[in-house]
């Protein structure tokens, strides 16, 4: 049952995704050209939407459908690592104007080069654990 | 009805997005898509080499489940909701990205020089999609997020952690389309 509602959830987040457009190379580009409001758009009215539904949670202690409470963890506290990381990461979402979400929406989409840009992440994901203890934090 | 077949508008696509991560909070998980990057090394063996791999990835499960369902999600998306996947740009962009080489700018979902099958004969383009992805992965676990973990989930828990991330992916993406594309294109 469990496992359907995640899958659920997932098929309603591809069809955003790509319905959006926010899946679109195209729409990437633009956004960081500053020359359409509509990923700005899409992305801030969920800010806006999630800050109100996280903060409702936590003000008023909502629990979650199966009764449990509802936990968030706070992210470490650090200044390097979220700068240099999100730069690395920044330089590749232009470039393969894809995140990992919509990469994957990409695969059902039918776009077989969309295989080797997640390939490639896997194997960028997997260097980071093997340089991890190496680099700033 | 017919609303439905057209590219949605972002007030709907924001709202989705939000309701996405409300589902998933009250079903006790988190919106974050990178993190299956990192279980799809462990489940590959990765966990042999570096501790940073070593975790039961039956505790991930769920999340490789809802990243299943973006797959399907993304084939009933562009198979059966859509007349026209051309995505409308603004003709400044077209335009510019004609003058990278993008004739395909305009008139497709993803750029056919990048994304048509027949472009992964072109070496160059190989190059370009392996550096893309790489650099996503790297930096995404490097960062401790993408757009979903740190723009969406972490920014609406009010995290200083995500809003400094989010920064670096704009300061990233400005600095790829601005001064490397004129190099790479």
């Amino acid at each position: 049952m469990r496992t359907l509602i995640y899958l659920l959830i997932g098929i309603l987040f591809g069809i955003t995704m790509f319905k959006s457009e926010a899946a679109s190379w195209f729409r990437i580009y633009e956004m960081f050209k500053f020359e359409s409001f509509h990923m700005y758009g899409i992305i801030g009215s969920a800010l806006v939407l999630g800050i109100l539904v996280t903060q409702s949670i936590k003000r008023f202690d909502i629990k979650s459908f199966y009764g449990e409470k509802i936990v968030f963890t706070p992210k470490a506290k650090s200044f390097s690592r979220y700068l240099i990381g999100g730069i690395v990461f920044g330089l590749g979402w232009a470039l393969a104007g894809a995140c990992p979400g919509p990469m994957f929406t990409l695969v059902g989409a039918g776009y077989v080069p969309i295989l080797v840009v997640i390939a490639a992440a896997i194997v960028g994901t997997f260097a980071y654990g093997i340089v991890k203890d190496k680099i700033p934090h | 009805m017919n609303l439905i077949y057209e590219p949605w508008p972002w007030y709907i696509a924001g709202p989705m997005i939000a309701l996405i991560l409300f589902l998933l909070l009250m079903v006790g998980k988190n919106f974050g898509m990178s993190s299956n990057l990192r279980t799809l090394c462990t489940l590959c063996g990765a966990g042999k080499t570096t501790d940073f791999f070593k975790f039961d990835w039956k505790s991930q499960k769920w999340n490789l489940i809802v990243v299943l369902g973006a797959i399907i999600g993304g084939y009933i998306g562009a198979h059966f909701l859509s007349n026209t996947t051309a995505v409308v740009l603004n003709p400044e962009t077209i335009s510019d990205l004609k003058t990278f080489g993008f004739e395909s700018a305009g008139t497709a979902y993803l750029p056919t020089e990048m994304f048509a099958t027949t472009a992964l004969g072109s070496l160059k383009n190989l190059v370009l999609l392996v550096l893309g992805g790489l650099f996503v992965g790297f930096g995404a676990r490097y960062a401790g997020g993408c757009t979903s973990g740190h723009a969406i989930s972490g920014l609406s828990n009010l995290q200083l952690p995500s809003l400094i991330a989010v920064i670096g992916f704009f300061i990233g993406g400005l600095t790829m389309i601005h001064l490397i594309f004129p190099i790479l294109f």
